[in-house]
This record gives C-alpha cells, sequence and structure tokens, in this order.
C-alpha cells in the first residue's frame, strides 16, 4: 500500500491552503485528491469579484483567487488527483479513493486533513409545500449551470433565501438578462453579507423581503409560478399575507450543510450547531492526526478566512507528522471555550496552551441582529475582553484572538467563555 | 391491430403486461407518462404487506397474500431489492389491543402466514426505540420493504424484452368500440385493439365508464410523505404502524429499502387527480406528528428530512380492487381502484388478468419466455477486486456522478441504453438513485444532463425533469 504523510480530501480552497502550509512547513508527501475536474472548488464556479481583499488586498473573481493557490500548488509540485472520490477513511488512516484510471485504491496516511466543503440545503428540508415540477434549483447549482456551462435554468426568477449564493444569483441572473422577481427570506434578517446586499439586489431594483416564504409552488411540468407569505415569529405563515407571483424558475439558497459524511465513518466529534468537526487550537479533530477546515469545518461567508484556517490545519497536521507536538505539549492543560448568549459556537472548542502558537483566532457566529452590543470574553469568571461592535448579524461571522502570554498569567483557568452584552 | 393495449405503465399495467408476454400475443402499453411508474406507483410507502389489514373476503386480502408470496421469487427472477423487515402494528393502550385481536384474526382468515401479537417485552427487544407507552404489537414476519419503482421498472423492462411495446407520453383521450374491436383516440392518433386492459389509476374510471353503463367511482386520496436522511435509518428495523383508523393503516414510520426512513402517508381525498403538490397544512400536520411521534421514544430529527412528496392512491368507492372484464363491454377488463395495498398485489393482479385476457383470447404460450431479467448493475455490492475488474473494463464505473448515493457514470449509462431505457432526469433518478440523497441533485444535475445529452444525442437545452414540459433549463447563456 502506497503511504503519504499527509492525505487532503478535498482540493477546494481548503484544500490548496492547508497543502500548501504543510509543504512549507516541510512535509514532503502531501496528496490533494479532489472529487471535481479541476482544482479549485466552488470558487470556479464563482465568477463575480470580491475574493481576496484580505489576502491579497485586492478585488479578485473566484478562479483567480483559486489560481493564485493552484499556481503554488503546481510550483511546489504537490500531488493531486483530479475526478477523484474518497470511497472510505479508517481510524487507522487508510484512505480509499477511486477514479477511471486507478479503480479502488487504498492508501495509508500519516495524518488526514478533512477539507471537504458543504453543500446547499434541498427544499424538503424547509417543507416547502407545493408541486415538483423542472425549474427549481439550488442557487448554487444555477450558478454552475450559467457560469460554468453556460445554460440559462430560466427567465422569471423567484428566489427563496438570501444567502450569499443566493444574491449573487440575483445580480447574475439579472445580468444575463433574466427577471429577478422578488427574494423571499424566512428570517427577519439576511442570511447574506451587508455588501452583497447592498450590491446584487439594491443597486438592481430587486426587492427583498423579510420575514416572507414560499407557501406553495405551482406548476405540474415546469415551474409556473409561487405564493409568498409573510411568517409569524414562530416561522408560521400568516393567512391572508399571500402573494402570487408569475415565474418559470425557483432558486434556493437556504442554507449550506457541511459534508461530513466521512468524518463520521471514523466518529469524529460533531458540533451540532455548526454539523461540523469539533476541533482543538490545532484545528484537529478528536481522533487524532485528523485535521479539519473550511468549510467542512463551519460554513464561512469569506474564503479569506477559509485559506487562513486551513493554513493553520496545514501547519499543524505537519506539526503533526514530523513528531513536533511532544508528549509535554498534549499533557498540558486543556480549556474548554462556551459560546452563549447569542454566540452559537465557537471554532476551535478548546485550547491546549502548551501547544498553541502565540495567538489563536477563535471564530464564531451570532444567532441574532445585534446591534450597539459588546463581545466580551471571560477568563472563568474575570471578563478580559469587552468590545463593543455597531452591528453584529448571523451572516458575517466574528473572530477574537487569544494571546498565548496572556493565558499563561491564568494557570488555573478552566472555561474561556463567549458571549454578547448590552453593555 | 394489436390484441392486448394496456392503458398505464404504472406497477399494475407492467405486471400485467410481463404476464402477458408469456403468450404468443401483439401487446402494447401505452402511458401518458414519459417513463414507466410516473404516477401513483412512483410516490408511496414502498411496504410489502402481509394482507392482515384486507378484509376478510375481498378481493383484496386474496391478491395481497398472493402477491406477497410472489414478490420474493421475483426480487430474484428479476433483481430488483428488497428486504423483508416485518411489520408491527403498535398498540399504545389496552384499547387498541382488542384492535390487534381483531386483526390477528383478519390475518388468519385472510392466510397470512406467522402473524402472532408479541408482548410488550418481546417487542421492545425487537425495536427498541418504539415509545415506553407500547403495551403490544401485532406483528407480521412477512412484511417487507420494497423500492416502489424498481418493481415496474424491472416489470416492465421483462415485458418489454419479451416483445410488449411501450408507447410513452401518449395520452388515451376516447375509447370506441367499433366493429368488435376497440378504437383507442391518442395525442399522437388513433390505436386499434381487441381488448383493453385498464390499469389507468387514479383515472380508471374514466376509462370504464367510456365502454360501461355500470359506473364506477375512483376518489385521489392523496398521501403526503416526509423522506429523512439515511443517517435516521436504522430508528426502527421493522415497519411501524399506528393501529389503523378508518382512512387507511395510519400514518407509518418505516425504513426504506435503501435505508432512508420516511413519515407518512397522510389520507386526503381531494378532486383534482394531478394534484400531486404537497400542502402546507398536511405538511405541518405531518412535522408535528414526526416531532410528537407516539410510536417512537427518539425523537426524529426533522433538520434530516430530505424531500417531502406526495401521491394518489386510486381509492374505489367499494373499496376493493376491481380484476374483471366489465359485464357490458366484452373485451374490456379493469384492474381499478388499485389503491393500497396494490404495490404488493399487484403481481398477482398480473396472474389474474393475464390469465383472464389469455382464456378469453384463447392465447398460447410461446416458446422462449424471457423470465429473468438483470437490474442496473450496482458496483457498491462488488468486492473491491471485481470493482477494479469493471473499472478496467469500463473506466465509467470508475466516476461518481452522484455523490450522495456514490452513483458512476456506468450505472447511469446503463439505465439510460437498458430497454425502456432512462430519458429524463427522473426515469434516471428512479433507475439508479442518482439525485436521490441527501443533497437531492444539487451537485450532480449538471453532470446527468451532460451523459444524457451525450448518450441520447439531444441538445443540453431538451433536456427535462419528466418529459413533456418539463426542460430544466430554457436555452444558452447570451440567448436572451
Amino acid at each position: 500500500m502506497k503511504s503519504y504523510e499527509i492525505v487532503i480530501i478535498g482540493g477546494g480552497p481548503a484544500g490548496l491552503a492547508a497543502a500548501l502550509a504543510a509543504k512549507e512547513s516541510g512535509v514532503g508527501s502531501i496528496l490533494i485528491l479532489e472529487r471535481d475536474r479541476e482544482l479549485g472548488g466552488i470558487l470556479n464556479q464563482c465568477i463575480h469579484n470580491g475574493f481576496g481583499l484580505h489576502t491579497f488586498k485586492e478585488e479578485l473573481t473566484g478562479p483567480e483567487y483559486a489560481y493564485r493557490f493552484i499556481e503554488k500548488v503546481l510550483e511546489q509540485k504537490i500531488e493531486y488527483k483530479l475526478n477523484t472520490m474518497v470511497m472510505d477513511i479508517t481510524q487507522s488512516k487508510i484512505v480509499t479513493y477511486m477514479n477511471r484510471t486507478e479503480g479502488m485504491v487504498h492508501i495509508q496516511a500519516k495524518a488526514i486533513i478533512l477539507a471537504m466543503g458543504c453543500r446547499e440545503r434541498p427544499r424538503g428540508a424547509l417543507n416547502i409545500p407545493g408541486f415538483r415540477p423542472a425549474g427549481i434549483f439550488s442557487a448554487g447549482t444555477a450558478q454552475r449551470l450559467v457560469n460554468m456551462e453556460g445554460y440559462m435554468p430560466g427567465r422569471e426568477v423567484v428566489i427563496l433565501g438570501s444567502g450569499d449564493i443566493g444574491l449573487i444569483m440575483a445580480r447574475r441572473m439579472t445580468l444575463e438578462g433574466a427577471h429577478v422577481k422578488v427574494v423571499a427570506e424566512i428570517m427577519p434578517y439576511s442570511g447574506g453579507l451587508k455588501r452583497n446586499i447592498v450590491q446584487c439586489l439594491d443597486d438592481f431594483g430587486i426587492p427583498l423581503r423579510l420575514s416572507h416564504t414560499i407557501v406553495d409552488i405551482r406548476g405540474v411540468e415546469r415551474v409556473e409560478g409561487v405564493t409568498i407569505a409573510q411568517v409569524d415569529e414562530h416561522m408560521k405563515p400568516v393567512p391572508g399575507t399571500e402573494e402570487d407571483y408569475d415565474c418559470d424558475t425557483i432558486l434556493l439558497s437556504v442554507g449550506l450543510i457541511p459534508e461530513n459524511e466521512l468524518s463520521n465513518k471514523i466518529n469524529v466529534q460533531m458540533n451540532a450547531v455548526t454539523s461540523g468537526p469539533v476541533v482543538n487550537e490545532s484545528l484537529e479533530t478528536n481522533v487524532e492526526g485528523v485535521f479539519a477546515c473550511g468549510n467542512v469545518l463551519h460554513v464561512h461567508d469569506l474564503v479569506d478566512y477559509v485559506s487562513e484556517e486551513a493554513a493553520l490545519a496545514g501547519k499543524n497536521a505537519a506539526k503533526y507528522v514530523l513528531g513536533k507536538f511532544s508528549g509535554q505539549e498534549n499533557s498540558a492543560h486543556t480549556i474548554t471555550l462556551e459560546a452563549v448568549d447569542g454566540v452559537r459556537y465557537t471554532v476551535p472548542k478548546t485550547v491546549n496552551i502548551g501547544r498553541m502558537e502565540d495567538t489563536v483566532k477563535v471564530r464564531f457566529r451570532v444567532g441574532n441582529v445585534f446591534k450597539d452590543s459588546y463581545v466580551s470574553v471571560y477568563y472563568d469568571d474575570e471578563r478580559v475582553l469587552h468590545r463593543k461592535k455597531i452591528i453584529m448579524a448571523p451572516g458575517e461571522m466574528e473572530d477574537i484572538t487569544l494571546d498565548r502570554k496572556k493565558l499563561l498569567g491564568y494557570p488555573d483557568l478552566k472555561k474561556i467563555t463567549v458571549k454578547i452584552e448590552k453593555e | 391491430m394489436y390484441d392486448v393495449v394496456i392503458i398505464g405503465a404504472g406497477v399494475t399495467g407492467c405486471c400485467i403486461a410481463r404476464e402477458l408476454s408469456r403468450y404468443q400475443l401483439n401487446a402494447c402499453v401505452v402511458e401518458k407518462g414519459d417513463d414507466v411508474a410516473s404516477g401513483t406507483s412512483k410516490a408511496n410507502s414502498g411496504v410489502i404487506h402481509s394482507g392482515f389489514d384486507a378484509k376478510p373476503g375481498s378481493l383484496m386480502a386474496k391478491l395481497n397474500v398472493e402477491g406477497n408470496a410472489l414478490l420474493w421469487k421475483l426480487a430474484e427472477e428479476l433483481d430488483f431489492p428488497v428486504k423483508k423487515n416485518g411489520a408491527l402494528v403498535v398498540a399504545t393502550d389496552e384499547e387498541e389491543v382488542k384492535h390487534l385481536e381483531l386483526l390477528l384474526d383478519q390475518a388468519r382468515q385472510n392466510g397470512v402466514p406467522g402473524v402472532r401479537i408479541l408482548s410488550r417485552e418481546e417487542v421492545m427487544n425487537m425495536e427498541p426505540n418504539l415509545t415506553d407507552k407500547t403495551v403490544a404489537a401485532l406483528y407480521a414476519p412477512t412484511g417487507g420493504v420494497i423500492d416502489p419503482f424498481n418493481l415496474a421498472i424491472a416489470m416492465g423492462e421483462n415485458a418489454n424484452v419479451n416483445g410488449v411495446e411501450f408507447r410513452f407520453e401518449t395520452e388515451v383521450l376516447q375509447i370506441r368500440k367499433k366493429n368488435g374491436k376497440y378504437e383507442l383516440e391518442t395525442n399522437h392518433g388513433t390505436i386499434e385493439t381487441k381488448c383493453v386492459v385498464n390499469a389507468a389509476g387514479v383515472y380508471a374510471d374514466k376509462f370504464h365508464n367510456m365502454v360501461s353503463e355500470e359506473k364506477i367511482h375512483i376518489t385521489a386520496r392523496k398521501g403526503e410523505y416526509l423522506l429523512f436522511d439515511k443517517t435516521v435509518g436504522d430508528l426502527f428495523t421493522a415497519s411501524v404502524f399506528p393501529v389503523p383508523g378508518k382512512m387507511g393503516k395510519g400514518i407509518l414510520i418505516a425504513p426504506t429499502v435503501h435505508g432512508n426512513l420516511y413519515v407518512g402517508p397522510t389520507a386526503n381525498d381531494v378532486e383534482d387527480k394531478e394534484s400531486t403538490n404537497t400542502t402546507q397544512d398536511i405538511l405541518q400536520v405531518l412535522t408535528e406528528k414526526a416531532k410528537a411521534n407516539h410510536l417512537s421514544k427518539r425523537v426524529i430529527p426533522m433538520n434530516k428530512v430530505i424531500t417531502s412528496f406526495a401521491g394518489l392512491r386510486a381509492h374505489q368507492d367499494k373499496h376493493d380492487f376491481i380484476v374483471q372484464e366489465v359485464p357490458d363491454a366484452e373485451y374490456f377488463f379493469d384492474a381499478a381502484g388499485i389503491e393500497s395495498p396494490g404495490l404488493t398485489s399487484s403481481p398477482a393482479i398480473g396472474v389474474m388478468m393475464a390469465k383472464m385476457v389469455s382464456e378469453k383470447l384463447k392465447l398460447k404460450e410461446k416458446t422462449g419466455f424471457v423470465s429473468a431479467r438483470k437490474g442496473v448493475l450496482k458496483p457498491e455490492k462488488l468486492t473491491d477486486e471485481e470493482r477494479n475488474e469493471l473499472i478496467k473494463k469500463n473506466p465509467a464505473y470508475g466516476n461518481i456522478i452522484c455523490r450522495c448515493e456514490m452513483i458512476t457514470e456506468g450505472e447511469i449509462v446503463d439505465a439510460i441504453h437498458r430497454p425502456l431505457g432512462a430519458k429524463s432526469m427522473d426515469s434516471i433518478k428512479r433507475r439508479t438513485r442518482a439525485g436521490m440523497g441527501r443533497c437531492q441533485a444539487g451537485f450532480c444535475t449538471p453532470r446527468t444532463m451532460e451523459i444524457l445529452s451525450r448518450e441520447l444525442r439531444i441538445d443540453m437545452t431538451e433536456i427535462t425533469k419528466k418529459g413533456g414540459g418539463s426542460r430544466l433549463v430554457v436555452g444558452k447563456t447570451k440567448e436572451l
């Protein structure tokens, strides 16, 4: 059986950045396994700009951003396989993959980096009633059809959900000559970035109807229309608020789910909020030597954050295979992070001071829109951070930074709490 | 002119076609959809009923028990997946236990093998996730699960291989008896036949009433379902029924033959025989049922619903199957009112109908009837070595198209080129499960379209979801 020091599952932005960081940290044998036809993942269908503002201080398109990493992967001669599906992984880090030329292949890894990304929630997850005609697409599928295959899913469009892909597709379909009639969002706030609301809806005069959902889909063969209605605070449609729209297409942008089917095969502990693995400061899961990054870990709003996080996973996987996590570090005490009062989760979930770098960035999302509120961090009962934010929303990821030196001053620290406070 | 024309390529029509194809005859199935099993047969529970529910002495009871026995053999012969997982009717109070006794008596009268009442302890051992309120349960070991489409597909393919013609997207508009034969006026011209078999599901009354003075009436009874991800498919091993009510067997919780879990069906009579839409109110009811489910101890996670759908049962007013030569319309045969347990009964309906028709037409059995059929090859069932051999021979089996169900390009190509091959996205889905997984075809739609376009040599813009006007894309970009 062939063996590699690090096997990375997924050649999207997370997998690529992890591979590069691992290579820079001195790992020789790295293999990236990618199920699609090209490296770069979903970025390849994101032909709009706005990528890389943090990383490269310029506005790139998705393919351009991806290529910055692909180029380096090629330069570094990191091995990768395309059109290759990982069929199975085991606790002992045997990876089984399959492709047209090699068939079913088993390889041994010393470390595995999970970077499989996420998928879109389908209609069923929302229980949207009505017929099941052609013309209902998830926004990402439509994006692929338009941007990569060159086909128009439809001409008269209603979009459900104001996640970023839905917003981007509202603009994209408009630019391609379709008529986007309305974007309905069940929550009282958008799930997307503020900049996308402005640039993709407001700039094109596309209405966003908050606290609205689809209550009926008409059309037996092809979509003929939808009914949207307002919802109350329990998300139940309010009778009498129905509005009909004639359309031939419905795009769904109703959330992303990390693709953790492989992670589950080796009993990686999962976080019910993120649907991604629970990880420590090194982005390592409960299965030793298995790391996770990118949208398989938790759904990100900016790819820049994915790259940054993935680089950390790559670096730590390298440390792991090169034996740089010593026993002493492992024995140093572990602090748990707790997300409460408006904070839905944190990544990482635990911090081992012995193993952490000088700083650890902790990312999280809030569960509601908070105006003029504070992000607070408590070391046990002591408040050590109290940062005012004019606005925080579920669509935008937040972060705080933990400082190693500072943490060393609290030798008995058990718990770090992250919360939102009004004052 | 045909000897026999069967109206409807649902599971009933396909079973009749297959059994008739044992004889020397010229037969045709006309179907308004673009595929077999595209009406009622595509949306049901996929339960193989053992036969304890049907009223003793009814045709339903007889054909259910016979059909059940036939199915297991057919599954081997025609290579489609079935699982004998057993059925449980769970009583949660003493009143309901009395009802179990009635069912047991009924089961005995109907000749259902092995049915017995289990004590609380026995049933809890069998299904530890049953609610603590469980008092007892009726257990039918011959209950099973089946892929609802695959029986029709297998029977249809086999009938086709044995010479039965299929005309899809052909809707019968009018039936006339003329000069000792029937003329079927369709949207694609007139078809002449000696004999008609009416297996038109919810429309069986319409065709029957065109030729007979003794009118029948069929109500479309809608059932809505919630289908859950395979990750919760292990809740129960058996198909778990509540104690039945007036409208049917009640809302059950059961695993599918592929390991998903579902909750359903509801039962609501509807006017419109095309209304296969799900409805806000009923989905709400189902959701509440699933959440506060009184049969399961474990909470069914509602975020694991991957799709919801509705099907229509062809409920006949007298609540029994009608399998007959229509008394006042010679050479016109009905297979009408085939509601639950129609799927289970269909092989027996096929046998019964073929017997009646063959006797009427004095048909001779033919030599060279091909009784066996191989289903779409499932690479997942092979060992790694076998799989590698397969990929070496045909690399398309090394290319995963549907990521959720791990369906390869090879399987999709097979589905397209086999008898009664798939021509649309839904027909590929029914034959291979591509697109049926947790992402509901989000990833594989463009890929499957490409394969269909390549293999059928049609433009991407002509690919449909289910034939007719159900095109997936409306044109190329830059064309608007």
